[in-house]
């Protein structure tokens, strides 16, 4: 073993290593998401069955799940990015929580969309006051805060910390979320995926979603690195490796 | 297959508002979201190529 084969993951910490490093991997996940995205619809749409009770409604499930995931996972991650940034005061932290939070957003507005487009047809509502439904809409409005909140901080370091805060308090949420339709008794139904149980579902309708959760997570990830660079450019506009970047230097 | 033809697979078993209207927002959103992101780059860099040109106006 020697030293020289260790990478020093903390060069990755700097703005300035991050920015290629995101541009060189934000291909490949395009690339996964576009194949993942493909096998996903085919599957939801041609292999998997129509539903015994729901007939062809249930579909919805395939865009449904995978966005309501998405939209707990991505509230995790950018609270730890927040909380890293408050602790370690490391620049890149704060621009990925801040990158993080409009695609979030995006995924918690199609996990209501879809539950309504799905909750009319079998339950007969657009909407209830569910605890699953609210705490979900609770967790889009922490998204909405937590950019509001962001945008009316001229400075970005302190926009970072007022941030955080927030990000960190609304945590608290994601597990009331989850466990929702286990300590409530709620209209929404129970888990169709859990790690202590067999799913409560078809293979090939497992299947499909698990596909598209993979796609909907492959599309976040592209989506993130793509507005960290951004991010990375507003903030490092000052600087001279921003100024001598290619992208700058030549027209 | 589930589908005998294509106006069957639009109708969605009767469930083509709701299928289609989850679905299409999805794709919608995921359309445009990328656009957004992408033209708030192009949005940063032309302006630093614009203060990088006057730079070199001032400079001469």
């Amino acid at each position: 073993m020697s030293n020289n084969k260790i990478i020093n993951w903390f060069k990755f910490a700097s703005p300035q290593s991050f920015y290629p490093l995101a541009g060189k991997m934000i291909p490949w996940f395009w690339t996964l998401a576009a194949i993942f995205t493909i096998a996903g619809l085919w599957i939801s749409f041609f292999v998997a069955p129509t539903d015994a009770t729901q007939g062809e409604g249930y579909r919805i499930i395939f865009i449904h799940v995978p966005a309501a995931w998405m939209s707990m996972f991505l509230y995790c991650v950018m609270a730890a990015w927040a909380g890293i940034g408050l602790a370690l005061n490391t620049r890149l932290s704060g621009m990925m929580a801040q990158a993080i939070a409009p695609t979030g957003a995006i995924m918690a507005f199609l996990s209501l969309w879809t539950g309504a487009f799905w909750g009319k047809p079998m339950w007969g509502a657009w909407w209830v006051w569910d605890a699953r439904l609210t705490s979900a809409l609770i967790l889009f409005f922490l998204y909405i805060g937590f950019i509001a909140l962001q945008a009316a901080i001229d400075d970005a370091r302190r926009a970072d910390k007022a941030g955080a805060i927030l990000a960190l308090v609304g945590v608290v949420n994601v597990p009331i979320i989850y466990f929702s339709v286990k300590w409530w008794n709620t209209l929404h139904q129970g888990a169709s995926v859990a790690i202590n149980k067999a799913p409560a579902m078809a293979t090939t309708m497992l299947w499909g979603m698990l596909i598209m959760a993979l796609a909907f997570w492959m599309y976040a990830i592209a989506l993130v690195l793509m507005r960290v660079r951004a991010i990375i450019l507003e903030r490092e506009a000052h600087t001279d490796w921003v100024k001598d970047l290619p992208e700058v230097k030549g027209n | 297959m589930n589908w005998g033809s294509p106006a069957e697979f639009f109708a969605m078993g009767g469930y083509g508002l709701y299928v289609w209207g989850s679905f299409g927002i999805c794709a919608l959103l995921m359309i445009v979201e990328p656009i957004l992101a992408s033209r708030r780059r192009k949005d940063i860099l032309r302006s630093l190529r614009r203060e990088r040109f006057a730079a070199t106006l001032d400079s001469q």
